[in-house]
């Protein structure tokens, strides 16, 4: 598409709206008029928040924050698709330049038995950050570290850390699975310090706390259809779940050794 | 030049003066440290590691961020690398020359104590994030690799593909979780803090209203620890986060706090260029591109051919031209005001005129598509999601954009503000990096001030300070509650005819036009009183939606455009007083006859640092800190 058409969309909008995590919720229709192609998901969402005030209305809540795809905040499942119909972008990546005139568009929040909505479209994900103290981490405190490159890390293995070491933390693959499983996040972190020397020592102690962590959050078990794999904006691989799989059953194979690691914080 | 401020920088020579200071530095024993309790308001690279380091001291933390969760901070969102004085690469960098960069590239109005002690911790930094198992970009040998970046002459950035920022701040998170996790520290997500409590004259509580329930909630500590980032925003189009914010450091300075140099504004050069007025905000390509893209724009005025049928003798590529030695690999603020002389002569280019090409056609032609994919590929998929444009086939269209932001408010070398207790780490105090901050200094100078300088400098203060025990039912907890609530019915009850954003925009489009990327007397008058009113209509004509007790953005952003209208007043008064150019700072009576920024030592070699005074005529009174160069000596910066 030509850079700065003068493309104009009119669109019909089904948004949830729910006052709270323990209130009734419900779709309410709003039209978003004139919208450039250019825009950004979250810019027509601006538009129409904008119009709500100015008539004195309550505007819809959303989280967002960087615009850039990187930080996780936003969410919003479109039409169905966590962060919409394009791969591997979040939803304030997507452009209005995929819509067409006259689209109906349903706009709901990532809902989960594990996110419980906060308001309208923002749910809570603080079980992510509850999985992460189980064990998402290497314990080298702040001091004298050894040169950096004292240790060389092949080449493979960085890249293949990296790839897992993107997850942005949204949630978009709990929102894609139908058992509402976390296992692409978990795994990602899993994945990323399991494929580096650096996070050998605590390699087994941290599948089993960040496992039990994500059971005892009430995500639900992996379903295999990878649809969390296609709903990923950063298209993170189902390898991750494997690993994760992987690792968490050769730590059990060791136990009772690592049976009190779990048990402490 | 008499002056209140204190900078408390070490005696002896700077090669020496941290490690003196370390041992000089009182320090708290291991059994005494959970006895403190330490507030750290916000979660980027700078508070998570600040919070993390000083729980692993065993200080009890209070940690808080606006966000669902501390990795959302912005820091997340730089791309491009950190520097570090390794020298691995063995071209030439060393310590010092990392040091003398950052002097020169701030263009002579930083501290020189601080940026060599930033220039030391360097080092430590890549050490301890590769040991959390960050993981930077490696060559086949297994060893870190760099790349090169604006300002320097040598290879001394590390990086993770477009994402530096990103895999440093999950690993600074992971080591503050794992501190939530052992129980040293309490998280509060979702807190916006709105006041600084004092008292007794030091810093002893927050006040911060938690943004899922409304309630306004006091917190006590031993002292405070703001790491709330910086006020680009303030020009409503910037590439800062949404949610990125003053309030936090405004509401330290309206409490006593000094800000410094507020003139001090980067502009980026690579952005992607305003596409229309709708626009949320602008997205920031990585200076890294200036590697291996080059910067051109077509040699006559309207040449409307496509880029690739403008053949190579009808280009102009301004940049090698004007600046052999340093050619796309210019400072962010040279490259910008090149970018803007270029668009103000009518040669810009796509729809708007407002942009210049920064193309990869030679680079792809050297290292294969895959080649450039391997370095930047997520950033040309941002680029084509953004302008739906294929950056492999066609040159990017850039401009400059707000980036970040030089000043803040002023600390000493111990990173503590004018308020006793009050520090102040990364992008929210003004310290190292003068007029212009060189490239991939961000998230060094984040790092340094939370890992590694704040560990040592807040324990002095606990050790050498006598600290009351208080309580939120202190009549200093309960006015400061009070006063938050007054302002927040306030702002609810105006009911009026224009939505923030509308009033937010109109204050951009002033910062920008007036205060942005070139400045002079009378456009920074004009704007000043275009400011004033505006606030007056602010708080007369805003409309927020919605009540307090619940998720309310619309409120969040009330306050804080509240508080950028006052700032915006003291940036445009701090760019009219600083009769120089320096850096990112360029008035346009003040240049050389090639355009260049004209500096003005004998009169303005010092920090400007701004009181805040009530009641009287102006709302501010300027303190001077003098900077001298013992080591860096003051010249006419050049990267011809």
């Amino acid at each position: 598409m030509e850079h700065g058409s003068k493309n104009k969309l009119n669109l019909k909008l089904k948004v949830w709206r729910q006052n709270g995590p323990k209130e009734p919720g419900h779709f309410m229709d709003y039209e978003a008029k004139d919208i450039s192609t250019d825009m950004s998901f979250l810019e027509m969402l601006d538009v129409m928040n904008n119009d709500l005030i100015r008539q004195g209305k309550t505007p819809v809540e959303f989280d967002h924050d960087c615009r850039e795809g990187i930080c996780g905040a936003c969410s919003l499942v479109i039409n169905g698709n966590p962060h919409g119909p394009q791969l591997g972008t979040t939803t304030c990546q997507l452009h209005m330049r995929h819509f067409k005139n006259g689209d109906v568009i349903y706009i709901e929040p990532f809902v989960a038995h594990s996110f419980s909505v906060v308001r309208d479209l923002v749910v809570d994900r603080s079980a992510f950050d509850r999985i992460q103290q189980a064990g998402g981490f290497i314990s080298a405190n702040t001091g004298n570290a050894q040169d950096a490159n004292a240790l060389p890390v092949n080449k493979t293995d960085s890249d293949a850390a990296f790839d897992a070491a993107t997850c942005i933390g949204c949630g978009a693959c709990v929102a894609a699975c139908k058992n509402a499983s976390a296992s692409l996040f978990v795994g990602a972190k899993i994945a990323h310090l399991a494929r580096l020397p650096q996070g050998q020592p605590e390699r087994d102690r941290r599948a089993l706390a960040m496992v039990a962590q994500m059971d005892a959050e009430g995500f639900g078990s992996c379903t295999n259809t990878s649809a969390c794999s296609a709903a990923c904006p950063k298209e993170i691989s189902v390898d991750v779940i494997a690993q994760m799989n992987r690792d968490y059953l050769c730590a059990v194979a060791k136990e009772p050794k690592h049976k009190a690691l779990t048990e402490s914080p | 030049m008499a002056t209140k401020l204190d900078a408390k920088v070490p005696g002896g020579p700077i090669e020496e003066k941290w490690d003196n200071h370390r041992f000089d530095m009182k320090l708290v024993n291991p059994a005494n440290k959970r006895k403190f309790d330490i507030i750290v308001v916000g979660t980027g690279l700078a508070g998570a590691s600040a919070a993390a380091s000083l729980a692993e001291l065993g200080y009890n933390v209070k940690s808080f961020c606006i966000h669902d969760s501390p990795r959302r901070a912005h820091s997340i969102a730089a791309q491009g690398g950190i520097n570090a004085a390794k020298n691995y690469p063995n071209d030439g960098d060393s310590i010092y020359r990392l040091f003398y960069d950052t002097v020169k590239g701030g263009d002579f109005r930083s501290r020189e104590a601080n940026v060599y002690r930033l220039a030391q911790i360097s080092n430590h930094i890549i050490d301890h994030c590769v040991a959390l198992g960050v993981p930077f970009a490696r060559e086949y040998g297994g060893l870190l690799s760099n790349r090169s970046f604006g300002g320097a002459q040598v290879s001394r950035t590390f990086y993770a593909r477009g994402q530096t920022g990103q895999q440093l701040l999950l690993g600074a998170y992971s080591s503050l979780m794992r501190q939530v996790g052992l129980g040293k520290v309490r998280l509060y997500p979702r807190r916006e803090m709105l006041d600084l409590v004092v008292v007794d004259g030091k810093a002893r509580g927050i006040t911060c209203r938690n943004l899922i329930t409304g309630e306004i909630e006091s917190h006590e500590g031993h002292a405070v620890v703001l790491a709330t980032g910086g006020y680009g925003n303030i020009f409503f189009l910037s590439t800062n986060a949404k949610n990125s914010n003053v309030t936090a450091s405004w509401r330290c300075h309206k409490k006593g706090a000094l800000f410094a140099n507020p003139c001090f504004t980067q502009i980026h050069p690579t952005c992607i260029p305003v596409s229309g007025d709708y626009q949320s905000k602008l997205t920031l390509m990585s200076e890294s591109l200036r590697n291996d893209g080059r910067v051109w724009v077509p040699k006559q005025k309207g040449d409307k051919r496509s880029p690739q049928d403008i053949p190579n003798e009808d280009r102009d590529y301004y940049l090698e031209r004007i600046y052999p030695s340093f050619g796309n690999l210019v400072p962010r603020d040279v490259a910008s005001r090149q970018a803007k002389f270029r668009v103000d002569e009518g040669r810009g280019v796509g729809d708007t005129g407002v942009a210049v090409y920064l193309d990869f056609r030679d680079a792809i032609k050297r290292l294969g598509e895959e080649g450039i994919a391997e370095k930047y590929g997520n950033l040309f998929q941002m680029y084509e999601k953004i302008t739906g444009e294929n950056p492999y086939k066609v040159p990017m269209r850039i401009y400059p954009a707000v980036h970040y932001t030089m000043g803040g408010l002023w600390v000493d070398y111990n990173l503590m503000s004018t308020i006793p207790g009050l520090h102040v780490l990364g992008e929210a105090n003004f310290s190292d990096h003068g007029a212009n901050r060189l490239g991939a200094s961000a998230l060094m100078q984040g790092l340094a001030d939370g890992y590694f300088v704040i560990p040592y400098t807040l324990g002095s203060y606990l050790a050498s300070s006598k600290l009351e025990k208080v309580t939120t039912d202190h009549s200093a907890f309960k006015e400061s509650r009070a006063d938050v609530t007054a302002r927040i019915d306030k702002l609810l009850h105006m009911k009026g005819s224009r939505t923030v954003d509308e009033f937010h925009r109109h204050l951009g489009k002033i910062m920008w036009d007036k205060v942005g990327m070139s400045r002079n007397a009378k456009g920074l008058k004009e704007a000043i009183s275009e400011i004033q009113k505006l606030r007056e209509e602010y708080w007369q004509d805003v409309h927020v939606s919605g009540e307090p007790t619940y998720k309310n953005e619309d409120l969040e952003k009330a306050g804080r455009v509240a508080d950028f209208l006052e700032l915006g007043e003291l940036l445009a008064l701090d760019a009219l007083t600083r009769e120089e150019s320096c850096g990112g700072h360029f008035r346009e009576e003040y240049q050389t006859p090639e355009n260049e920024a004209k500096r003005d030592d004998e009169h303005f070699c010092f920090v400007s640092a701004w009181e805040h005074v009530s009641g009287a005529k102006s709302s501010w009174q300027l303190e001077k800190e003098p900077l001298e160069f013992e080591h860096v000596h003051l010249a006419t910066r050049s990267y011809k």
